[in-house]
């Protein structure tokens, strides 16, 4: 199955939307994108997604900022030695501020290329399935499915309170 | 914003995207007398890099001044940006929402701002890049227990990360925008800067989450950088900089000057732009309340400098406190006192600070105090350190001052760009607030 068919159903009530999702869910239908103005969390409670994955970018990140932080200043001053009297080439505790604001920079960098991957922004549904009202004041859902379970798909929506259905790839 | 409100989805759409039309006349000439101001200012630079740092006011003792002075007061200014933004994010405070996206944006620019005044300061500034670690011939490289070094990596990361989060917060408005517009050029570049956003659920999924770590990392970093520039002086054996407060003084400055400064940029846009409806007095409260505590820290501040000095037993320390206060620096060190501790007392009148003009004017004082605040930390501590011999005045040159005007032009000049091109309030959170509209609800 192609993941640009499907059909998509524009609402203009949150309660219509999410009690679309939840229809559709118990008829079996898995592939399901819901567009909406804002983040709310009854769609997302409903889809039952997986957590975001962007977490492990933010660790990975950080963590990699944090050790580069801790080489770059413990390398480059056994490199190039400032000894003042007694004090220690290898001082932590000012090298720790170092280690912080690249642990931060990294883990935030990491964050950014962890979402622009992970939320496919560019292919994750076809331009023509979009509506631009959907940054405005409706809410879309939209079923990827087979040519034929396009007509139940249909009438689930349109019994729901989609005010228009649109039909791709089909 | 107000709860019982009539406010729909479209109408924010519509009243947010409406700041974006055309520049209006008045816009139009506020930018031109900025970019002369600015243009004054980068002459000024010029002729100062050509002929040296003697066009300024730079003499022994004194050679940090108006130019540092500029550059903790923006980084000051920067801060409460992040703290609306990051820290009220994670405690869910609601009121952030109307005012957060101009008070990132005024980090953004003030960040941007702070970052040249340690470059201006420089007697040889092609030579700045030096202040980077990288490998170079002579396998030398920077000395990483210095707090300038600090200064460097702090503010940077600062930048980078309240950039990227700026950036972040308004993709799905921009995407809205990008929805909107009729015009081909404007179109286009809304597409290309909302990087294809449809608000799919996954795209939510990944975003709210995204932004969430954002926030974390930003709110221990806004912290950290303020110490940071403090450390710049704590860590110097100076009278009047060598003490353990100064961490959390800067950063009780910093979110003080910087909610003064959000109340003087949102006043007017507010009023210009009939954002009323959106930004409310409630709002404005919130932030009176937050400064009245950050003043009341700076107080504490104030008043524990001169106890330690006189409980340390330096004569020293001892001197520069009398000196401050009676010197010839006096009269700015009581304008600080004034506006920074006497001026914010008027907040704790519920009809004053719910009052918006009281508040802008208030907010003005506070941002004159805390300017003098930096300069008298750093000025009158330098100009009267240990040998009597060694003490001296600094006087302020035409250069400076040109270029410390100019660096508000710099920051306005920014400011007004945004509100013509950026969405100065978030539509997508203002949604978040706003009754979903249900069936159940729908009117008969």
């Amino acid at each position: 199955m192609r993941s640009d068919q499907g059909v998509l159903g524009v609402f203009s009530y949150l309660d219509s939307t999410i009690q679309t999702v939840k229809k559709l869910k118990e008829e079996g239908y898995r592939n399901l994108r819901v567009f909406s103005p804002f983040p709310h969390h009854e769609i997302e409670e409903e889809l039952k997604e997986r957590e975001s994955i962007v977490r492990f970018f933010t660790l990975g990140g950080a963590t990699l900022g944090a050790i580069c932080g801790l080489g770059f200043t413990i390398l480059t001053s056994l490199s190039y030695p400032l000894r003042v009297s007694a004090k220690p080439i290898v001082s932590l505790a000012p090298f720790m501020i170092i280690v912080f604001e690249l642990t931060v920079l990294l883990g935030a960098l990491a964050t950014l290329v962890g979402l622009l991957i992970n939320s496919r922004l560019r292919q994750n549904a076809p331009i023509s399935m979009y509506d631009p009202r959907f940054s405005e004041d409706k809410f879309g859902v939209m079923v990827v499915c087979p040519k034929e379970s396009i007509r139940k798909v249909e009438e689930i929506l349109k019994s729901s309170g989609a005010e228009e259905i649109k039909f791709e790839g089909i | 914003m107000s709860q019982e409100t009539t406010i729909t989805y479209s109408k924010v759409n519509r009243d947010i995207i409406r700041m974006l039309d055309k520049p209006t006349v008045k816009w139009w000439a506020l930018f031109l007398f900025d970019l002369a101001v600015l243009g004054i200012g980068l002459l000024c630079f010029i002729y100062q890099v050509y002929t040296g740092l003697g066009v300024t006011g730079y003499r022994h003792p004194v050679f940090w001044a108006v130019y540092i002075t500029n550059f903790v007061f923006w980084v000051g200014i920067a801060h409460s940006g992040t703290l609306i933004s990051a820290i009220l994010f994670l405690f869910r405070a609601r009121f952030r929402l109307s005012i957060y996206r101009i008070s990132e944006a005024m980090t953004v620019f003030a960040v941007a701002t702070a970052g040249l005044f340690p470059l201006i300061h420089l007697g040889r500034v092609w030579n700045f890049y030096w202040l980077f670690p990288y490998p170079n011939q002579r396998e030398l490289w920077i000395n990483f227990k210095s707090p300038l070094i600090w200064d460097v990596f702090a503010v940077s990361t600062y930048a980078t990360v309240s950039t990227v989060f700026f950036f972040v917060g308004m993709i799905p408005d921009l995407a809205a925008i990008r929805d909107r517009v009729l015009e081909k050029p404007r179109k286009i570049i809304y597409s290309i800067l909302s990087l294809g956003w449809k608000g799919s659920n996954w795209e939510w999924l990944h975003y709210t989450r995204a932004y969430l770590y954002f926030a974390a990392f930003a709110t221990p970093l806004v912290i950290s950088v303020h110490s940071v520039v403090s450390w710049d002086f704590a860590m110097a054996n100076t009278p009047g900089w060598h003490t353990t407060i100064f961490p959390p003084y800067f950063v009780a400055g910093a979110i003080f000057s910087g909610l003064a400064m959000v109340i003087s940029l949102v006043v007017p846009i507010r009023k210009i732009f009939h954002l009323e409806e959106y930004i409310t007095v409630d709002n404005f409260e919130a932030m009176a309340k937050m400064i009245i505590l950050t003043s009341l820290i700076v107080t504490y501040a104030y008043v524990v400098e001169p106890l330690m000095s006189w409980y340390s037993g330096s004569p020293y320390e001892w001197g520069q406190t009398v000196y401050r206060a009676k010197g010839p620096y006096a009269p700015m060190y009581w304008i600080m006192v004034f506006c920074n501790v006497v001026v914010p007392l008027l907040l704790w009148f519920k009809k004053i600070r719910t009052n918006i003009n009281a508040l802008f004017v208030i907010s003005l004082f506070i941002n004159i105090g805390m300017w003098f605040e930096r300069f008298n930390i750093i000025v009158i501590s330098l100009s009267h350190e240990f040998e009597p011999g060694a003490f001296g005045i600094y006087k302020v040159s035409l250069v400076e001052l040109a270029i410390t005007a100019a660096s508000f032009a710099w920051f306005f000049m920014f400011f007004l760009l945004f509100v013509k091109f950026l969405p100065a309030v978030s539509i997508a959170e203002l949604k978040e607030i706003l009754p979903a509209p249900t069936k159940e609800a729908k009117p008969q």
